[in-house]
């Protein structure tokens, strides 16, 4: 049996590492082939041709596109990031600081929102029609219309300056404590959880509708089942490759989220790295990152995906 | 085993309402059932019929205190053995279902739940609700499955839903509402999906477990024919109220209402057949197509048909015979692998970009979806006037004329002239479309499955109508359908199709008259025929001819 | 036919077309200048100043009035790109099929494999940073989505009878493009206009919020947020105005385009119903 399932899983990573491949070249295209020059960015308007040449020699900008991108994914491929124009930092180890305080923000909120939106879907489920489901659904409108900032700011304002309960900025160190670590990220925390959690929400109430509307629920129910019973043994599992697709989804939208986000509470993680880097035009620190970030969106649709075919009843037992 | 002659449900003045949602507008309350009451006793089976609207669904399932989508109970009683079922809230409810009373789906491939084994839905209610040990029940399950002559019931169980085709699926659940040995079994159109040579199968199974185990049954359907074969008794329903209620001898030998003696007298349309003209309007010969190109799978395999001039020829097979793809290929849609097409003598191009507008003016089309064939945004006088201008030029004034006479032609007439689709019914619908393929003075309309999607009273006055075009007009039909009724109604010469060839084609009478091919006879003894004993017979004739072999 | 709006749609169009109207209407209505200081630093809510003024002490009222101009206008440029580029792209691509289809609908996959914001960060690191570079890296990386729609819009449509009833009339490409697909696909493309215009403000917002969007001293609503944030810590609400601003604009477009869906379903007969 299995055999047709893992061809399948095979098809889907091969696929999604080609994606990424096709992505890096993507990547470097739009820095390298698109008008404007890094050289002269460097230096400024004011910079005499032979340093502008001294530099692009350095740089091995007199290559051709191609042998560049080729040095640089092998670069990518060990591990080696290249060094930032600016000053000349490692890229690798300033991005793994930094990654690191950027997964663990999202994931605090993700611990947050998952459970909290599914919870939530349900609610909205099984009151269809009735003031929470529309409740939920007027919240899903004013969600995506606020900008990340607005809801910031407003945190801000309101439970740091006048309540003084967290801190504005999130400032974290080396050796800094779990807790210390968790309180310094309530705030940005909090604000990723508000973007993404009615979204996530309605996704989620919209699967298992989905779901819920099936002949076969009607079929347990039918049989004198009682609604936990239809819900565990009928309902879960054909709800589980939905929900998870709805998860993944979200948390690549949360991924990006953090880039705002990050900069309104001043912390240290790859968005804001990121963008100070692209103000500079530091182009080999913003190669790298958008690499990075590009390989989690990846990532996690492939997980979606993979999640999909492993719970497909039609492909685990073909006939 | 039951007692019969005891009353096992009693539903006494059921009023069954939902809510309606128009979007933009404020909800509404409907009335489903309105003040329907009647008796069953154990071991009896009832037949509840009506067209679609009648509520008979909703009746089925307010046995089992289930109302589908928000469908309520608002008044009324349901009486099953002695107590009423609606008092005593949820948790009383849930030991009547699968246990006392279970049900059959339409499409049982939706009622199973893709992500379990058959066995285990199978036997599910019975060990919850305590009836018996799982060991036995998947014993009992086993036997059933053999009783409905599943095959290889001993392992068939293992599968999943997705891993076993309809008509056995239709079976499986069948013995999954057996198993629990209930006292009543609602079956909701559990046929209409297969089709009509499964059908027989599956309905002679049902009918025989009915009568081995002595339960009582409700059975759903729109057709009178299926419902006269196995039920006892007969309701006939029409917008939620009893029309006419009676032994199923009388509902069908003596029908009192009028709206009874409409359905019982269905497609009994008397027609003449015609005798071939000598040069055909349009003759097929020899057409191999397939989806996908030369290598793709065949569907069409050296066909041979012709339609002569105000004849009608009847294409008929089941699902997958290919007798959509015969239209396709002839209208150019999809360019036949080898064959030649001649219209009116002349060779028509393959493809529908080489042919003239001459070409494509004297073949139309009629869908069988005819709310999908019209566009939505358009009114009756665009969809008819179109064709018009489009062939003839005709602008302003004149064109509305003939649009008004058109609507006239399909008994409409001019007042519908700045409908939308969505403001007219099924039936009218259909005309349109009719009246959209008169336009273009075509002499071949084809018509795709053009009755199948309507209720057969609605069915009945569009055959009738095309019957009667054709006598006005003169115009030729290649009408496409599964229902052998419809073809005897209106065909001259039919052409039956399996598996992508000609099984039998000749004039209706040749056609029809024995000796058969294997497939033909299966075919034709395959059809409900209004007649109480019909399924007995053709069962015993199946046997004896096998027994012959 | 506007007794038929419902009271939430009537109050989003309400706001939005005042939001326009301020916007065409901004030299004539504003108080003040635009660059100019009007007082001092981050005055309180006065007569003069109904808003209170900014971090270098102008008027907030008339950079906010200056501001919806330029963000209004942006968005609208933005939006009008990505939706004939991504409308035309999609229907093309679902009528011809083919070859064509493939490339477009692979490439657009590919685009969409990366996140917007993202993907525009990376690209306007070596742009020169200006209004057009800006409005057609947002049009054309918004454009993917507007492809997939219409593309899927067009495809769900193409396949019905009454296009394959006009096809076996013999009516050629433009008819059933625009008399038979078209009509039908409108109400979703204009929902979808009113969504992308949302997502091309807020965009636009977060680019100028992290300082690549709009340069100062231009005023658009996201770089005043930026100009003001660090008055929050000091218990000043000013970048909470222009936040809240956009917020309304976005609920507003939103409450239209939630209706026009609605109407869309409406039209279709019904939602499944009983």
């Amino acid at each position: 049996m299995g055999s047709s399932i893992l061809k399948l899983l095979a098809q889907r990573i091969s696929l999604g590492l080609l994606l990424l491949l096709a992505v890096s070249v993507l990547i470097f295209a739009g820095t390298q082939i698109l008008p404007g020059d890094v050289a002269q960015s460097i230096l400024g308007q004011s910079a005499t041709p032979e340093a502008l040449a001294n530099l692009r020699r350095d740089l091995g900008l007199n290559d051709p596109a191609y042998v560049r991108y080729f040095n640089w994914l092998g670069g990518v491929l060990t591990g080696d990031l290249g060094t930032a124009l600016t000053n000349g930092a490692d890229i690798s180890s300033s991005i793994g600081k930094r990654l690191f305080n950027t997964v663990f923000l999202a994931s605090v909120a993700a611990v947050v929102s998952v459970p909290l939106a599914i919870l939530l879907g349900l609610l909205a489920v099984r009151y269809r029609n009735r003031w929470p489901d529309k409740l939920i659904s007027g919240a899903t409108l004013a969600s995506i219309s606020l900008p990340e900032f607005f809801i910031g700011y407003l945190l801000i304002y309101f439970v740091a300056v006048k309540l003084g309960w967290f801190p504005s900025v999130s400032t974290v160190y080396d050796g800094m404590g779990f807790a210390d670590r968790l309180k310094a990220v309530a705030l940005p925390a909090a604000t990723l959880t508000l973007v993404v959690l009615a979204h996530m929400m309605r996704m989620t109430r919209a699967a298992i509708l989905n779901v819920m509307q099936s002949a076969y629920i009607e079929t347990a129910e039918l049989k004198g089942q009682s609604s936990f019973q239809v819900i565990a043994r009928h309902a879960f599992p054909n709800a589980l490759a939905p929900i998870v697709n709805v998860v993944m989804l979200n948390l690549a939208y949360l991924i990006v989220g953090v880039v705002v986000v990050e900069v309104i509470f001043i912390y240290p993680g790859m968005g804001q790295y990121l963008v100070d880097h692209v103000a500079k035009r530091d182009v080999p620190v913003v190669q790298a990152c958008g690499l990075v970030f590009a390989a989690f969106f990846i990532g996690l649709n492939l997980i979606a995906d993979v999640v999909a075919i492993i719970t497909n009843p039609r492909l685990r037992h073909p006939k | 085993m039951a007692n019969k002659g005891e009353i096992l449900l009693d539903i006494r003045n059921l009023k069954i309402g939902a809510t309606s949602y128009p979007p933009g507008e404020a909800p509404r309350d409907i009335t489903i059932v309105d003040g329907v009451s009647f008796t069953l006793e154990k071991g009896k089976v009832l037949g509840l019929i009506g067209e679609s609207g009648a509520g008979k669904s909703t009746i089925g399932l307010s046995s089992m205190g289930y109302g589908r989508g928000g469908v309520r109970i608002t008044g009324g009683e349901v009486f099953l053995n002695g107590r009423d079922i609606l008092k005593g809230g949820l948790e009383t409810l849930r030991k009547v279902r699968g246990k006392e009373v279970c049900y059959v789906a339409q499409s049982a491939a939706a009622a199973f739940n893709p992500a379990h084994k058959l066995i285990d839905q199978v036997v599910e209610a019975a060990v919850m609700h305590g009836v018996c040990s799982r060991s036995e029940a998947e014993r009992r399950a086993k036997d059933l499955f053999k009783a409905l002559s599943l095959p290889d019931p001993e392992n068939i169980g293992n599968r999943y839903p997705h891993q076993v085709s309809g008509g056995q699926l239709q079976r499986v659940m069948t013995a999954m509402a057996l198993c629990s040995e209930p006292d009543l079994i609602v079956f909701d159109e559990p046929t209409t999906a297969l089709d009509v040579t499964t059908q027989i199968d599956v309905l002679a199974a049902i009918k025989d477990a009915i009568r081995r185990t002595g339960v009582a049954a409700l059975y759903i359907t729109h057709d009178l024919a299926v419902v006269a074969q196995v039920s006892d008794e007969i309701m006939v329903l029409r917008h939620g109220k009893t029309v006419e209620h009676g032994t199923a001898k009388q509902i069908i030998e003596a029908p009192r209402e009028e709206y009874t003696k409409a359905l019982v007298s269905v497609r009994a349309i008397n027609h003449e057949e015609k005798k071939p003209t000598p040069a055909p309007v349009l003759r097929v010969e020899n057409i191999t197509a397939a989806y996908g190109g030369s290598k793709g799978v065949k569907v069409l395999d050296d066909v041979t048909v012709e339609v002569h001039a105000g004849q009608t020829l009847a294409v008929v097979g089941e699902s997958g015979s290919g007798k959509s793809t015969l239209a396709r290929a002839i209208t150019g849609l999809l360019p036949p692998l080898a064959g030649s097409i001649t219209f009116n003598g002349r060779s028509l191009s393959p493809a529908l970009k080489n042919r003239t507008k001459d070409d494509l003016r004297e073949v139309q089309m009629i869908y069988q979806m005819a709310d999908v064939a019209m566009n939505p945004r358009q009114t009756v006088r665009t969809i008819i006037g179109r064709p018009l201008e489009f062939y003839f030029g005709m602008k302003g004034a004149e064109r509305d004329k003939r649009v008004a006479e058109l609507l006239e032609e399909i008994e409409m007439g001019k007042g519908f002239i700045d409908r939308y689709p969505a403001e007219l019914s099924g039936g009218q619908k259909q005309r349109v479309c009719i009246a959209r393929a008169l336009a273009a003075k075509p002499q071949l309309i084809i018509c795709d499955e053009v009755t199948s999607a309507l209720d057969p009273l609605v069915a009945d006055g569009i055959l009738k109508l095309l019957l009667n075009l054709q006598k006005i007009e003169g115009v030729s039909y290649l009408f496409i359908t599964h229902d052998l009724a419809t073809v005897r109604a209106i065909a001259d010469s039919i052409a039956i199709m399996y598996k992508g060839r000609l099984a039998r084609y000749g004039s209706k009478s040749d056609v029809l008259k024995p000796p058969f091919d294997a497939y033909t006879d299966l075919l034709l003894s395959s059809v409900p025929e209004m007649q109480i004993g019909w399924l007995e017979e053709a069962i015993a004739g199946r046997r004896m001819e096998s027994a012959g072999n | 036919m506007f007794s038929r709006i419902p009271p939430s749609a009537m109050i989003g169009l309400t706001i939005t077309v005042a939001f326009f109207l301020i916007a065409i209407l901004a030299p004539w209505i504003a108080p003040y200048s635009m660059t100019d200081a009007a007082g001092s630093v981050w005055e309180p809510v006065s007569r003069a100043h109904p808003l209170g003024t900014d971090n270098i002490g102008r008027d907030l009222l008339s950079r906010m009035i200056f501001g919806a101009r330029t963000t209004i206008f942006i968005a609208s440029m933005a939006t009008i790109l990505s939706f004939s580029l991504g409308s035309i792209l999609g229907f093309t691509a679902a009528v011809i099929g083919g070859w064509i289809d493939q490339l477009l609908s692979r490439f657009v996959d590919l685009l969409m494999s990366i996140p917007t914001l993202i993907f525009a960060l990376v690209v306007l690191s070596v742009l020169p940073s200006n209004l057009l570079t800006l409005i057609m890296v947002m049009g054309i990386l918004d454009a993917t989505r507007v492809y997939r729609l219409s593309r899927a819009v067009a495809v769900d449509i193409n396949v019905m009878d009454f296009v394959e009833a006009a096809k076996l009339r013999g009516e050629g490409r433009v008819w059933v493009i625009f008399r038979e697909i078209l009509p039908n696909a409108l109400s979703p493309l204009v929902a979808e206009l009113g969504l992308r215009f949302i997502f091309q403000v807020l965009f636009l917002s977060a680019l100028s919020f992290l300082g690549l969007g709009i340069q100062p001293p231009e005023a658009d609503w996201g770089g005043m947020v930026k100009e003001n944030k660090d008055g929050i810590v000091f218990g000043i609400p000013a970048a909470l105005i222009p936040a809240a601003a956009i917020a309304m604009l976005a609920i507003s477009v939103n409450l239209v385009a939630d209706w026009i869906l609605n109407r869309t379903t409406d039209l279709k007969g019904g939602r499944g119903g009983q």
